[in-house]
């Protein structure tokens, strides 16, 4: 046995991966893309193009209609026509079939979406082709089978359709929420005008191009892009019955205001800042991984992210200590590369408010830790990165960074870490670590968080619903408790 | 250094399954595969061990060992040959000037049934056949039991015998019978703090052999004894590995588990027999576009 002086473990040093980037050659993208309104690709009103980027290369990939409130209403009006012409009307085994050749042509096409979904997001090619784009599918899959069982779903409450659902989603799975959104929406008999998020719209778009494909009646799904304006649009038009909406929660609670006094539906999946809690009796080496995975799955930009961790005080210095050795193995660049585990920023602007929250944390006390990991030059890019020795009165412990950065506390008692973890305006998930099961069972009815994962963490699956408490939001996405919001009984 | 071996580290299964999982897709592409092909060959632990060994196939399988393929110029050698103690001397004489070391099974080996007496005595006769490695196994049915200290006594006695001979010593649980990822961090643990030089899956012998899981468990094992002492361990999986991809697979488990530091036969083995000739397929198929027949490559 050799003993030595340094316990730093290094990697990459010897033995490099080679570049092993994803095929990009059998994509078919436009050079501009109009909105896709009663069938039919049409040019916006305003004539108005945006680019969209890749943000690990900053280079235009396409263009993008701009719509108006014209094209808001005619999006609208094809989806009532469509509503009282032929959705409603048709059989629900009908319906169902439909939305079972979505799901299939979604796989066929799987890996284009997740190429596409790579270059237009910078998520690594690994999480859109292994997570996104079979999420998204079997979204589809799951809803179809609902179609036609609603009677059973809600034995004895005669649920019936609402109409025409507004939909506007976020930039961070753009093709797996365009799935959350219209899978139910149509598995209810309802018809669709949907907005992607402006840095994100190529895949909503090759899924209308799908939808296309599939023979959906005209005017059931719309999917109409541009930014902010034009989600104030839906949100304000009279002849909207429902709104779905994923994203901030500022948005949230605007959007709340603008409908109030209206007969509209609303569901609303808000932002997040989840407590995950260590205990000392967990299984280390897996809850480590499990950090990992919940704060730097999709560069952390992900609403129900792991980003505030409670380590139990007799366990933290070495949960602490894996979680920086950790580090050192992930990943960091071209997401492209299959073996890339952490892909670029979204946006500018995104990149912009994750270094403010660096600074943030180091003024206000923080002890900042970072991998020394190289990044690309060109791109929006972020050292995976926590920060040591916070509590909860550090801004970073309390507002959603939606980044790689993850606040650690440590805390000593059960109470202790339920009063904190519960401490915060949001309330979407947790996680819990302990090798008890008893624990675990009184920590999920303590927690105020719509959802808890187990000795686990980001698991996502079409059955299971998922949503917020507090300012994370309400109503439920996924599973049966998913069809409820497209429904009046 | 007192520890408490029925508070091991607990250990998910779950959670082990998704690393693992999470390992296999990394892509191993161009330089960077034929310089792994190149280190699992000089990883693997050349074995034959069957009743009907004679010192004709010692030989034969000693050769191999040496010059795996002369065909491909600037092959590494593989790292070991393991051999029953009665073939230790056949094959120190066959390997001769060579890098390649001589690995010996021992305590009666597969099942470990026997009394420590014989068991020191089978070690002996190995050492003093010249083995420079070890492979012990442990009494399985004592570990069951709940007989820590049994297990732990007999492995540090085995390392007190090998290390007059300055001979390494590989621990072998079988896991397949040991059976739960908890029981097998707890016979790492045991294994470790006992004085194991390297801890080893399996024999071989039974119908479960080595898997990544049971070998992330052990490659976790040893990364936190280094983590409290700085001091190495090998791992060595045994049994089950067949093919190149396998291997590599294996290899990015290791390397982004223990670092650059482990990827060197001082302390990673393969303990395999047909493993070899696939890496060698694979090289050749690297070197020169196409895939050979595998009459091309030696069966020794």
């Amino acid at each position: 046995m050799a003993k030595k002086e340094a316990k730093k473990l290094e990697y990459f040093t010897d033995w490099k991966y080679a570049p092993s980037p994803e095929a990009t050659d059998h994509i078919r993208l436009q050079k501009q893309y109009d909105l896709f309104i009663n069938g039919k690709f049409v040019k916006p009103n305003s004539g108005k193009y945006f680019d969209t980027i890749n943000p690990a290369t900053e280079e235009k990939i396409s263009s993008i209609a701009e719509a108006n409130d014209k094209d808001v209403d005619s999006a609208v009006k094809a989806a009532r026509g469509a509503y009282d012409k032929t959705w409603s009307k048709m059989p629900a085994k009908e319906r169902a079939k439909y939305i079972y050749r979505i799901a299939r042509l979604i796989q066929e096409r799987a890996r284009e979406l997740s190429v596409i979904e790579t270059l237009d997001g910078g998520k690594s090619i690994r999480e859109s082709r292994d997570i996104d784009v079979p999420l998204a599918a079997n979204h589809f899959f799951y809803y179809a089978g609902w179609a036609d069982k609603l009677e059973y779903a809600f034995p004895n409450r005669q649920p019936k359709s609402l109409g025409v659902a507004g939909q506007v989603i976020p930039w961070n799975f753009p093709l797996l929420m365009a799935a959350w959104k219209i899978a139910p929406a149509l598995a209810t008999g309802n018809t669709v005008v949907l907005k992607p998020a402006e840095t994100t719209s190529l895949t909503a778009l090759k899924l209308a191009e799908i939808i296309q494909e599939s023979g959906l009646p005209d005017g059931v799904v719309n999917i109409i892009t541009g930014h902010g304006p034009v989600g104030a649009s839906m949100v304000n038009h009279k002849d909207i019955n429902k709104i779905a909406f994923t994203g901030s929660t500022g948005v949230g609670k605007w959007i709340q205001k603008a409908i109030a006094g209206t007969d509209k539906k609303l569901t609303l999946e808000l932002g997040g800042k989840a407590a995950n809690i260590i205990f000392e009796d967990a299984p280390i080496n897996q809850a480590v991984e499990g950090i990992i995975n919940g704060i730097f799955f999709n560069q952390g930009h992900v609403c129900c992210a792991g980003s505030r961790l409670f380590v139990q005080e007799s366990v933290a210095e070495e949960v602490i200590k894996k979680l920086k050795d950790r580090l050192e193995t992930l990943i960091v660049g071209d997401p492209l590369d299959k073996n890339t585990d952490i892909g670029a920023i979204n946006s500018k602007m995104q990149l912009n408010k994750i270094n403010e929250y660096l600074k943030i944390g180091v003024n206000d006390g923080a002890e900042m830790y970072q991998s020394s990991c190289s990044i690309p030059k060109k791109g929006f890019f972020v050292r995976p990165t926590l920060f040591l020795n916070t509590s909860q009165s550090h801004r970073i412990s309390q507002e959603e960074i939606f980044g790689p950065v993850l606040a650690i506390q440590t805390f000593r008692t059960i109470e202790e870490v339920i009063e904190k973890a519960n401490n915060i305006p949001y309330g979407l998930s947790a996680g819990v670590w302990t090798d008890k099961g008893s624990r675990i069972f009184n920590l999920t009815s303590k927690l105020r968080a719509g959802v808890v994962w187990a000795n686990t963490y980001n698991k996502f699956d079409p059955t299971s619903p998922f949503g917020g408490y507090k300012e994370s939001g309400f109503g439920r996405e996924g599973g049966l408790h998913g069809l409820m919001p497209y429904l009046k009984f | 250094m007192a520890y408490d071996f029925r508070q091991s580290p607990v250990v998910d299964q779950v959670g082990i399954e998704e690393r693992v999982a999470r390992f296999n897709t990394r892509s191993i592409k161009k330089g960077s595969k034929v310089q792994a092909l190149k280190l699992a060959l000089n990883m693997i632990d050349l074995t034959t061990l069957e009743g009907k060994d004679t010192e004709g196939k010692v030989t034969q399988m000693c050769y191999k060992a040496m010059h795996p393929h002369l065909a491909l110029p600037d092959l590494p050698s593989t790292a070991a040959v393991c051999v029953y103690p009665t073939m230790v001397k056949t094959a120190k004489e066959a390997l001769k000037g060579s890098k390649v070391k001589v690995a010996s099974v021992s305590t009666a080996f597969p099942s470990g049934n026997s009394t420590m007496q014989i068991k020191l005595l089978d070690t002996k006769l190995a050492l003093d056949n010249g083995a420079d490695e070890i492979d012990m196994v442990i009494s399985r049915g004592e570990f069951l039991k709940g007989n820590y200290n049994f297990v732990f006594d007999e492995i540090a006695a085995i390392k007190d015998l090998t290390h007059k001979y300055n001979a390494r010593l590989k621990v072998i649980f079988e896991t397949g019978e040991i059976s739960t990822l908890d029981n097998v961090r707890r016979a790492s643990d045991i294994a470790i703090y006992a004085g194991a030089d390297f801890i080893k899956t399996s024999t071989g012998k039974i119908g479960v052999a080595a898997t990544m899981p049971v070998t992330l468990v052990m490659l976790d094992a040893i990364k936190d004894y280094y983590f409290k002492t700085g001091i190495q361990v090998g791992m060595k999986p045994a049994g089950g590995i067949s093919t190149a991809k396998g291997a590599l697979q294996y290899l990015v488990m290791l390397h982004e588990t223990l670092g650059n530091a482990w990827l060197d036969n001082k302390w990673f083995r393969f303990g395999a027999s047909s493993l070899a000739n696939d890496l060698i397929l694979q090289l050749e198929k690297e070197a020169k576009g196409v895939y050979y027949s595998k009459d091309y490559i030696s069966v020794d």
